[in-house]
């Protein structure tokens, strides 16, 4: 077989490496190179350098080292039944495609994962190796480092002292999931590598004896992926799971990926089109756990399908087997009410507050602000606005529903 | 009527200037009419009052200046000049999002906002090394931006790119970067037609990246509209990638699963876990235990923990000191009193003249039971079906290390040992006997002493438990 050049190796790691759903850039330590001695800078706020077609932006280099592996995980197309072509990068031939593109402006830094080949050790070394060998030569770029569940814990140490932010993917929202599609892969084994990342933060937080702040670990945090619509999983299930690994690993986020069809694909699969809505109202109830006060029984009510509502947002289907909480006058309610009101995000919620002490406010003064009135009016009270009936009509949930469509997307 | 004509560069600085100037002599907004040199010349100017320094603007309206003044029309320098003035009249004025001036100023900056990221995001560099100072390598780039924004997008190019040359040349301003020094030249520039040799590499990884079955032109409009795709290179590949993505799909569904094209390697023993389950009764040592109870799913508790944690300690041990369950830090770290009540036992059992290292230390649960409080997770007690489930953990335990005492600290461990959780502090400090006829002391849990709020009676509760603790070398040399 002649030797593939980069563009094909690019094209092979790059199209293995896109159901990551992860791109972000942001978070982390604040680094420069005006100073002229390197490449690079992080501003702690991600950048998206592009969009592709699918909507998703591109903010870092995604790629895999390598696309071999010898697990066989049914939902991956990299799992070592599949006939996708094969293809290994080199460590320079990683650093050269990071540092040219990064040059030129393409890309916020590199996101490096891989196929497990020999072992999980040497897998990690490999791509640990890579990581610093980037930093030997002075880029100060964004990296994002797939860590490999069971890698010794010297070598997690050495990702995240190179890496900005580490993560392993839960892969399947619950353990019977992950055992029945992904039988050699082991949810404890996973659990505790995202514990051993989370522990080995707090450790180099801490100041050492002589008193000075050690170099950052990881400085952007640890995040997770879980497949969706792959199994039978309910959205109880994958918010449940996801509300656990919040609070047990201090993760930044729990990404959600729609399963969507691969080539060569496995027979146990659905090859339907990926569901998205679902997806979509997965994050709307991720954020209402973490920033909204939302318990997780209120988003997913106990007793029913445990699925979320596809026709309306989280927010609003909580408001509607609600009604008795509402009306919520803007003028008075306290934050953690007005945060319950369709429309209305944490920040309109702060504008709310400060902008009231000078005047009463009116649904016009809540628009301009950047509140969505339209979804919020029938649950509010404002100056010269009072909801009335609309509140308690049969049909208040039919005004928010959207005509269905004959395909979503 | 005054009509400031501010330089094309320095904008910011001399609107400042002149702002606090007409301020100053107290110019009513609607007097001024804000413009750049050699553009609409003024139809009545008087001449700009003397520069004055009474006016302060407000930090939240100081700080959003860089995000007004560049405005193109005009309204973004008339609006914070209109701030300002009444920022001297109404305090506070800048935090009522409701105000429609304010409402105004904070759309314009977010306009800006958005312009200075997508310059920062959407800003393509062409390799034109040779032509960098001292072997550098240099760099060019040409972008349209809607405001005049190149003074303030300038420095963070100039923080990425340290250690290139490079220039970004705009219709109406170049930045160049040579050498380490930032700086700028005004006039009149035209887009060049040439490109970069990587261009190629960069739209091979855009079209692979690019997930078909996921197609969603609009979202990606929003984020990069029509107006930017001239300059950058991957752009060009779009119209090809939406009209092929529905075949691509349709395509990959259509195709039945092909067999592996060879042997499949065999991966890990898939069946290892089962072994487990199936070879409880041949555990011999304590190391092939611990492996075993990792796969175990005796009670639900595994399920949400992140690992079994077991007892650890010599095999030989003449002591197993018996707790409760692993919490949060010992659930992470996969080893038994490490969290908080952990180093108090450490601390204690060393005033009290033992060495932990030459003990046996487990718990009666080998799981972390708790419930999710925001993103804490708080302990909770296990329930007796839960401790019953555990305790053939204990047994293989107790067999394998024959201990001459057992310590069991607090309730959960007292009753799983003696069968018989009752009145614990009653019998603290007192020697039973186990289930299986060993002689146990009986103690408090030390976390114990970490929850209870009087100093005092902590104080007090602490020496006992040190005093009970004490108690076990005498019984040994017994």
């Amino acid at each position: 077989m002649a030797k593939m050049t980069i563009q094909q190796k690019l094209a092979i790691l790059s199209d293995a490496a896109k159901y990551d759903a992860s791109c972000s850039s942001s978070g982390g330590a604040k680094r420069s190179s005006r100073d002229g001695s390197g490449l690079g800078s992080t501003t702690g706020s991600g950048i998206c350098h592009a969009y592709a077609p699918d909507g998703r932006c591109i903010s870092l280099l995604k790629i895999l080292m390598t696309n071999v592996c010898i697990f066989d995980c049914a939902y991956c197309i990299n799992r070592r039944s599949s006939n996708v072509q094969r293809a290994r990068f080199t460590v320079d031939e990683v650093v050269w495609l990071t540092t040219e593109f990064y040059r030129r402006n393409y890309i916020e830094g590199l996101f490096l994962s891989s196929g497990i080949i020999k072992s999980s050790d040497y897998t990690m070394e490999e791509m640990v190796r890579i990581v610093e060998k980037l930093r030997m030569d002075g880029f100060r770029g964004y990296v994002h480092l797939k860590t490999i569940p069971d890698a010794s814990p010297e070598l997690i140490e050495r990702a995240g002292l190179c890496a900005d932010r580490l993560s392993i993917n839960i892969e399947m929202p619950t353990d019977a999931g992950l055992h029945s599609y992904a039988p050699e892969k082991d949810a404890t084994g996973i659990r505790k590598a995202m514990a051993k990342v989370r522990t080995t933060r707090e450790d180099r937080s801490d100041p050492s004896h002589t008193g000075r702040r050690r170099k950052g670990y990881a400085p952007a945090g640890q995040s997770t992926q879980m497949i969706v619509g792959a199994d039978g999983s309910s959205d109880a299930d994958v918010l449940g799971n996801a509300t656990r690994l919040y609070g047990a690993y201090d993760l930044k986020r729990v990404y959600y990926s729609a399963f969507s069809p691969i080539p060569d694909a496995s027979e146990v699969l659905p090859l339907k089109d990926p569901p998205l809505l679902r997806e979509h109202r997965l994050y709307q109830a991720d954020w209402l756990l973490r920033f909204y006060g939302f318990t997780l029984h209120e988003v997913v009510p106990q007793g029913g399908d445990g699925l979320l509502d596809l026709d309306v947002d989280p927010k609003l289907a909580w408001a509607l087997v609600n009604r008795d909480r509402f009306p919520v006058d803007v003028n008075a309610a306290p934050k953690d009410m007005l945060l319950r009101v369709p429309g209305f995000g944490t920040k309109i919620v702060d504008r709310i507050l400060a902008a009231r002490r000078h005047s009463a406010l009116s649904l016009e003064d809540v628009r301009r602000m950047g509140g969505r009135t339209k979804a919020a009016m029938p649950f509010v009270i404002a100056r010269g606005h009072v909801p009335g009936r609309v509140l308690d009509s049969a049909d208040l949930r039919d005004r928010f529903v959207k005509p269905k469509q004959l395909e979503l997307f | 009527m005054f009509a400031p004509r501010l330089p094309r560069l320095g904008t910011l600085a001399a609107w400042r200037d002149a702002a606090r100037a007409l301020a100053g002599a107290g110019i009513e907004p609607a007097a001024v009419d804000w413009g750049l040199e050699g553009g609409a010349p003024a139809m009545f100017a008087d001449p700009l009052p003397p520069p004055s320094a009474g006016v302060t603007a407000p930090k939240l309206l100081a700080d959003m200046l860089p995000h007004l003044v560049p405005e193109r029309t005009g309204r973004g320098m008339d609006v914070a000049y209109r701030l300002l003035m009444r920022s001297q009249l109404v305090r506070g004025l800048m935090s009522n999002r409701a105000d429609a001036d304010v409402a105004t100023a904070f759309a314009i900056a977010k306009a800006l906002r958005r312009d200075i990221h997508k310059m920062h995001a959407f800003v393509r560099f062409r390799d034109v090394t040779p032509g960098g100072h001292d072997g550098r390598r240099a760099f060019a780039a040409w972008f349209e931006p809607d405001h005049r924004i190149e003074e303030v997008t300038g420095p963070f190019f100039a923080s990425r790119f340290g250690d290139m040359d490079w220039a970004i040349t705009t219709p109406e301003v170049r930045i160049v970067f040579a050498g380490g020094t930032l700086s700028y030249v005004a006039g009149a520039f035209v887009r060049p037609d040439d490109g970069d040799p990587l261009e190629e590499l960069w739209t091979t990884y855009y079209r692979s990246i690019f997930n078909p079955a996921r197609l969603k032109p609009d979202a990606m409009r929003a984020e990069m509209p029509r107006k930017y795709w001239r300059n950058l290179p991957e752009a060009q590949a779009i119209p090809d990638m939406i009209a092929t993505a529905r075949h691509r799909v349709t395509a990959m569904q259509a195709t039945a699963p092909r067999p592996p094209a060879q042997a499949v390697p065999a991966g890990r023993n898939v069946e290892m876990k089962d072994a487990f389950q199936n070879d409880l009764f041949g555990a011999t040592d304590l190391g092939t235990l611990e492996r075993e109870a990792e796969a175990c799913t005796r009670c639900p508790l595994h399920g949400p923990a992140t690992q079994v944690v077991f007892g650890e300690g010599p095999s030989g041990a003449e002591v197993m000191f018996v707790g409760e369950q692993p919490g949060d830090q010992e659930d992470l770290q996969g080893r038994p009193f490490v969290g908080p009540a952990g180093q108090l036992f450490d601390q204690i059992m060393s005033e009290a003249g033992l060495d932990r290292s030459e003990h046996y230390v487990t718990n009666a649960v080998k799981h972390f039971k708790f419930n999710l409080r925001g993103r804490r997770r708080i302990h909770q007690k296990p329930a007796t079906s839960e401790v019953k489930a555990c305790r053939w953990w204990l047994e293989q335990e107790l067999a394998q290390v024959d201990p001459k005492l057992c310590v069991a600290m607090g309730a959960t461990a007292l009753g799983t040992l003696t069968g018989n959780a009752a009145g614990l502090l009653k019998r603290r400090g007192s020697f039973e006997r186990t289930k299986d006829d060993r002689p146990v002391l009986v103690t408090v849990h030390p976390s114990y002493l970490l929850r209870l709020p009087d100093p005092e009676l902590k104080q007090a509760e602490t020496d006992k438990f040190r005093k009970d603790l004490e108690k076990i070398p005498e019984f040994l040399s017994n």
